[in-house]
């Protein structure tokens, strides 16, 4: 089997799905085109070195299914208990009405299919105006083929009471899916939110879900944005996501990775203001063959702000870890501090972590650091706890769940951050 | 209680213990002296289980049991504890947090009920008046910042809360100031009981002053060379360690 043919057969399939596609209109058309510009990234590009996301969809996609429908008649295992939420539902890449509930007033908390808000030209001065189709393949892709989508936005001076769920649950119980969905955010002036996005994939069928996110963030507004990746079935991720910060906005991310078969977060934040604060924040303990990929960039265009960015992970079994983390601090952000650290903990022989921070600095007067660590469990710390007389596992989830938790520290929500610590025991006790 | 026989262990290629014969009874305490390299703490790890050390021969009975065969929390259940030279530093973990799941995990294996939290707190707050540790070391992450001597004080206090058989005092008295050598041993010395031994490792006679051995063992080159009661830790202060090589020389 020659890589070239396979890649040719993978673009046609992808090109005759295009075709096949209804309601297509000049700006899609654009996008495919500079899809089939970039091309899917192989082991050749840098971007994408580690992340064999080519040669995945080759094996595992036929780009010719329908959506298989899905018979869910509940969501409520999807749902975080006791959190009293405002909750959106997409089934299969589709907005579902019939789980969906707001519960937040309309003065407050404004949500509209995104289409609509196009064609309203309510969403219009944001749309790809900061996550354009040049940003990655995938973005491309995404901006060419996607189904649905939402427009949130949230009044100037106002705090939205009751956090933002979004669901986004795959059924492959029948065939293969593939989803494109968008969602666009935008946080007018001294706005506050809390947003929760959490995907959640069934069935044995081979899923590729690819995401396009943009987040407005208006001068000092503030917004904490946590997205949960628990994902049970074969699901194929690329995340593309976009915030962008104006002056005296702050912003706490979280992002946990606990399962699916690849998934890719391009997530990106533009801090294009000053007097900025942002926390941005991943954990990703990983089992079996799981591969996550965080590459992440805090982009700072203005003077005076503060980033600080801090992923940790764990891999256990053959699980593959990658992140790549870029700062840019660009040439008037004189007095930014921005920090990063990247800490890792191998569990076998047999997993991995790919890691590699990376600095840019244009201006002259700046605090900056970054660092990443890789190692493994503390075998003196191990044996201190089992003389104890705690076994062997639990002394493991204790030493585990010890080097994890710093990274639930920025989320404020104590019923959001127990469940979250639960998610986190769980995993790390089957460690 | 234990019964160790012709025990020889190594590290890596290095062999360390070279055939070690002990027996340790209920109500007594047993002085391990010796200069530095002679195997004392070797002694003790192989004891606690710590998985570094390969024992080549011989054999350690723990009421009855193979002590040898025994995972180290295994171990902690049968009742051995070992005070750690060097406790270990674990941040993220709090000490109370890990006190408890110790105390429970302990007592479910010894078929006890499992302590709630009101019960804990009683006791934990009886322990503490015991070896003087305040409260506030610890709500704080385990040894995580402590000095020398608040180590060795909260090695003290967890051996007071997980009620051992047999405990073995590693070094305990080395970086301590006289004050808390002395709290130390005074809350050593309170935890005695008839039912109870404890190993003490030490290089100084010091510690002995307070914790007054019923047996003293001097280990050289991995063996154990002289016994005697605790006028022989006195003896040894007064000599030093070369009245030892120069006999072994000498034999």
């Amino acid at each position: 089997m020659s890589t070239i043919t396979t890649d040719i057969n993978l673009t046609g399939k992808i090109v005759k799905a295009f075709e096949a596609m209804a309601g297509k209109d000049e700006h899609r058309q654009e996008a495919f085109n500079r899809f089939q510009k970039f091309g899917l990234p192989t082991n050749k590009s840098e971007e994408y070195r580690f992340t064999p996301i080519a040669r995945a969809l080759e094996m595992n996609f036929n780009f010719d299914e329908i959506n298989s429908s899905s018979a869910f008649d509940s969501v409520k295992e999807f749902l975080i208990p006791q959190l009293e939420a405002n909750v959106i539902v997409f089934i299969n890449g589709f907005y579902s009405k019939e789980f969906s509930k707001i519960i937040s007033p309309k003065n407050e908390l404004e949500i509209s299919n995104l289409k609509s808000a196009i064609e309203t030209g309510e969403a219009i001065p944001y749309f790809e105006k900061y996550l354009t189709t040049k940003a990655d393949p995938f973005t491309a892709m995404n901006s060419a083929f996607w189904q649905d989508g939402i427009f949130v936005r949230v009044p100037a001076h106002t705090k939205v009471e009751k956090p933002l769920l979004v669901l986004h649950i795959n059924d492959a119980t029948k065939n293969e899916s593939i989803i494109h969905t968008r969602l666009l955010v935008v946080l007018e002036e001294g706005s506050e939110l809390m947003l929760i996005e959490r995907t959640a994939s069934t069935g044995a069928n081979n899923i590729l879900h690819t995401f396009a996110e943009e987040i407005v963030v208006k001068e000092n507004a503030s917004l904490e944005y946590v997205k949960i990746q628990n994902d049970e079935g074969k699901l194929h991720q690329v995340a593309n996501t976009m915030i962008h910060q104006s002056g005296g906005s702050k912003l706490n991310t979280f992002t946990l990775t606990l399962s699916g078969t690849l998934i890719r977060n391009n997530f990106n934040i533009a801090i294009d203001g000053e007097n900025c604060e942002s926390h941005f924040y991943g954990l990703y303990l990983l089992n079996g063959n799981t591969l996550a990929d965080n590459h992440t960039v805090v982009d700072h265009l203005k003077p005076n702000s503060y980033s600080n960015e801090l992923y940790k992970g764990v891999m256990d079994g053959n699980s593959k870890g990658i992140f790549n983390g870029k700062i840019f601090v660009r040439p008037h952000a004189q007095k930014t501090n921005a920090f990063q650290s990247n800490r890792n903990i191998l569990l076998t022989d047999t997993a991995t972590i790919n890691t590699k921070p990376q600095l840019e600095i244009w201006a002259d007067d700046v605090k900056c650091s970054h660092g990443c660590t890789t190692g493994q469990l503390d075998e003196e710390a191990l044996f201190y706890l089992r003389s104890r007389g705690i076994p062997e596992a639990d002394a493991k989830a204790m030493l585990l769940y010890a080097f994890a938790k710093e990274t639930l520290g920025p989320i404020k929500n104590e019923i959001l951050k127990n469940y979250l610590d639960g998610l986190v025991s769980a995993r790390l006790n089957q460690f | 209680m234990l019964v160790i026989n012709n025990l020889r262990a190594k590290i890596g290629e290095q062999q360390i213990l070279n055939g070690i014969n002990l027996q340790v009874k209920a109500g007594e305490v047993h002085a391990i002296m010796g200069p530095n390299g002679s195997g004392k703490s070797t002694l003790a790890s192989v004891l606690a289980g710590r998985e570094e050390y390969e024992v080549t021969e011989g054999e350690v009975q723990f009421d009855g049991k193979n002590l040898l065969e025994l995972e180290p929390e295994v171990r902690a259940g049968e009742g051995i504890f070992l005070a750690f030279q060097y406790p270990v530093e674990i941040p993220g973990v709090s000490t109370i947090n890990f006190m408890k799941t110790a105390l429970n995990k302990i007592r479910a294996y010894r078929g006890q009920q499992s302590l709630d939290a009101v019960a804990f707190l009683q006791l934990m707050k009886e322990k503490m008046k015991l070896v003087e540790i305040d409260q506030s070391l610890l709500s704080r992450s385990l040894n995580e910042g402590f000095s020398g001597g608040e180590k060795k004080r909260n090695e003290i206090f967890q051996m007071a809360m997980l009620e051992p058989k047999l405990a073995i005092l590693d070094e305990t008295d080395s970086g301590l100031d006289i004050d808390a050598l002395r709290i130390v041993a005074n809350g050593v010395n309170k935890l005695r009981t008839k039912n109870n031994a404890t190993i003490v490792v030490t290089h100084y006679q010091r510690l002995l002053e307070y914790i007054v051995p019923d047996f003293v063992h001097v280990l050289y080159k991995g063996k154990i060379v002289k016994s005697g009661g605790k006028e022989l830790a006195i003896a040894l202060e007064a000599k030093g360690y070369d009245w030892i090589k120069n006999e072994m020389a000498v034999a």
